[in-house]
């Protein structure tokens, strides 16, 4: 039982890191259609930043650079890259940030070389005791701080003029041009918000308590897990996104315990293979299948 | 206030769809756009508003001028900011907001300082827009839906108001109760391009209008004037041609031996 409630809140833990990254994920997708295979590099450069800057600047400061970091350079691929090709169709979009994702990927591997930085100082490796059950604080801090961020994104989401923004494009992009929305700011905004929260995620990841491993390519690979999270969930719903992530998290975590830590990671694939054979646009999207 | 000036359009490498398209709409008036299916008006609708790009249009030649300032270049928000508003064809409500937030949508290009007063003359002209607030636009009936489109764009305060066939697949009763709202929009100082193929509804409500066909102007004058025009008439007010070719060919023809007061459309294809 103790086992249980231990795997549960793990399970939840990742699954609010999960719903960070998804959740970005959907946004871009909603706001441009484009499916953006450049996140699991917004998560490393992000990190990235943190394990640079923390000897200078201290942990909190350089948390706080690697988070804005990671949002602007998603606001610059956006703005530098993909706004650019202003007439390209989302798939060969989606190639591009592709293109984006290798050569930041392969670059900040290049950089952080044999070492592995562990990036979470104030939390990681510090077990709580509740109730005579071990929990990992990094997990408990993940979940509350997920939990007020997607909070905060669906107040925005629901009730600011950018939301209504987001979600008139998101439905009608030529209905919500006509009213005077501006696109290019909608989707500059969504790339910004998403790399924000990748940003976030990674500092969660790339610690002992997460993924047992340092910020490298295998932050990238975890990072990956947002994709059947945002398909599971629905790839244009980001109420899918949030349960999409927490459902990855149990899964992979009840997965790890009871089958082993290789069977984990197709587990999660399957559940997403299993959700989109029943529902072939995922729990609650309104878009069949992905346009990639 | 809007003046179109010898305007072509093309989509991609395609004929024009658009081609010498001259056009006023004079301050504070209402200009009726006819045209049947594939005649060009929502492309003519589509440059005005800056959407042609959305389609893959672009502007081969001419120009639209509003004031004296030139539009044709710019990008939809900046003609909403200008006051240039446009409802599309098959109204294109966000089905899955809430009839308020459409509304609130309408709102964004505006200074909010003007919000709440646009929300008021919308709820004026639709009463069933306020007690509908909370309800998805989706679900509204085609005749609320119509009323919400219209409700949204003039939240913004325009000036001009772009209409892409209000009435499309509405019954009489509903398109009459239209017809009436844009009169009364018209009256509280917004001019209004009506595009539509009622044209019982739309000489009815309007001051000037032209007929579009296969992209160029083929009669235009006062509603008065094209009410009584025999082309109208059989084309368009319930005259007794078999098909829609048939009426476009007697009209050619009728077209052919009475070149008058009227302009000749410059036959493209
Ligand atoms: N996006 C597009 N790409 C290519 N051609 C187009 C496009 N939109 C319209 N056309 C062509 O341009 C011409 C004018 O079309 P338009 O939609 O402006 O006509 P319309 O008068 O609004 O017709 P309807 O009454 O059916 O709405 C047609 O020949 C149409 O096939
Ligand atoms: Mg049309």
């Amino acid at each position: 039982m103790e086992t249980f409630v231990q795997l549960i809140v793990n399970g939840l833990g990742k699954g609010a890191v999960f719903a960070l990254l998804a959740l970005g994920f959907v946004i871009i997708f909603k706001a441009t259609e484009v499916v953006n295979f450049a996140h699991g590099s917004l998560v490393l450069f992000g990190g990235y930043l943190v394990v640079t800057l923390r000897e200078s600047i201290g942990w909190a400061g350089a948390a706080i650079v690697g988070v804005v970091g990671a949002g602007l350079l998603a606001l610059a691929v956006e703005r530098l890259l993909l706004s650019r090709s202003k007439l390209a169709d989302p798939f060969s979009l989606a190639l591009l940030t592709i293109g984006v994702d290798v050569i930041v990927t392969e670059e900040i591997v290049r950089r952080l070389g044999v070492s592995l930085p562990f990036i979470g100082d104030a939390w990681d490796a510090q077990p709580v005791q509740v109730g005579g059950i071990t929990l990992f604080r990094t997990h408990l801090v993940a979940l509350v701080v997920a939990t007020v961020l997607i909070t905060l994104f669906f107040l925005a989401f629901r009730y600011s003029n950018w939301g209504i923004a987001m979600r008139a494009q998101a439905e009608n992009k030529e209905a919500a041009a006509l009213v005077g929305i501006r696109s290019g700011r909608v989707t500059a905004t969504a790339w910004l918000v998403a790399g924000l929260l990748a940003g976030v995620a990674v500092l969660f990841i790339a610690t002992q308590d997460f993924s047992g491993a340092g910020l490298s390519r295998g932050t990238h690979s975890i990072a990956l897990a947002a994709f059947p999270a945002a398909i599971l969930g629905g790839l244009d719903s980001t109420a899918g996104a949030v349960v999409g992530g927490i459902t990855v998290g149990l899964v992979d975590a009840l997965a790890t315990h009871y089958v082993s830590f290789a069977f984990a990671k197709s587990a999660v694939f399957l559940v997403m293979l299993v959700v989109l054979v029943v529902r072939p646009s995922g729990l609650f999207g309104t878009r069949e299948t992905i346009r990639v | 206030m809007l003046t179109v000036r010898d305007l072509t359009v093309r989509y991609g490498r395609s004929v024009a769809a658009l081609h010498g398209v001259d056009l006023d709409v004079p301050d504070d008036g209402v200009l009726a756009v006819l045209g049947g299916n594939g005649a060009g008006k929502s492309t003519l609708l589509r440059t005005i508003s800056g959407t042609l790009r959305m389609h893959r249009g672009t502007v081969a030649g001419g120009e639209v001028r509003y004031g004296n300032r030139r539009i044709d270049q710019l990008d939809p928000a900046a003609i909403v900011g200008l006051g240039v508003v446009g409802v599309p064809e098959g109204r294109q409500v966000f089905a899955r907001m809430t009839v308020a937030e459409n509304l609130r949508a309408g709102a964004i290009g505006a200074p909010a300082s003007k919000r709440a007063e646009a929300q008021r003359r919308v709820h004026d002209l639709f009463p069933v827009l306020a007690e509908r607030a909370s309800q998805r636009a989706g679900l509204l009936s085609g005749g609320e839906q119509q009323m919400l489109a219209i409700g949204r764009a003039l939240m913004s305060g325009p000036r001009l108001l772009l209409l892409d066939e209000p009435s499309l697949g509405l019954a009489p009763r509903i398109v009459q109760r239209i017809g009436a709202t844009i009169r009364e929009i018209h009256e509280q100082g917004t001019a209004v391009v009506l595009v539509e193929q009622n044209a019982v509804m739309a000489l009815d409500v309007s001051d000037h209008a032209v007929v579009l066909e296969v992209g160029g102007i083929a009669l235009a004058g006062t509603a008065a004037e094209l009410s009584a025009s025999e082309d109208v008439q059989r084309l368009y007010l319930g005259g007794h041609a078999e098909s829609d070719a048939a009426a476009e060919r007697q009209v050619a023809e009728a077209r052919r031996q009475r070149a008058g007061v009227r302009r000749l459309s410059r036959w493209g294809g």
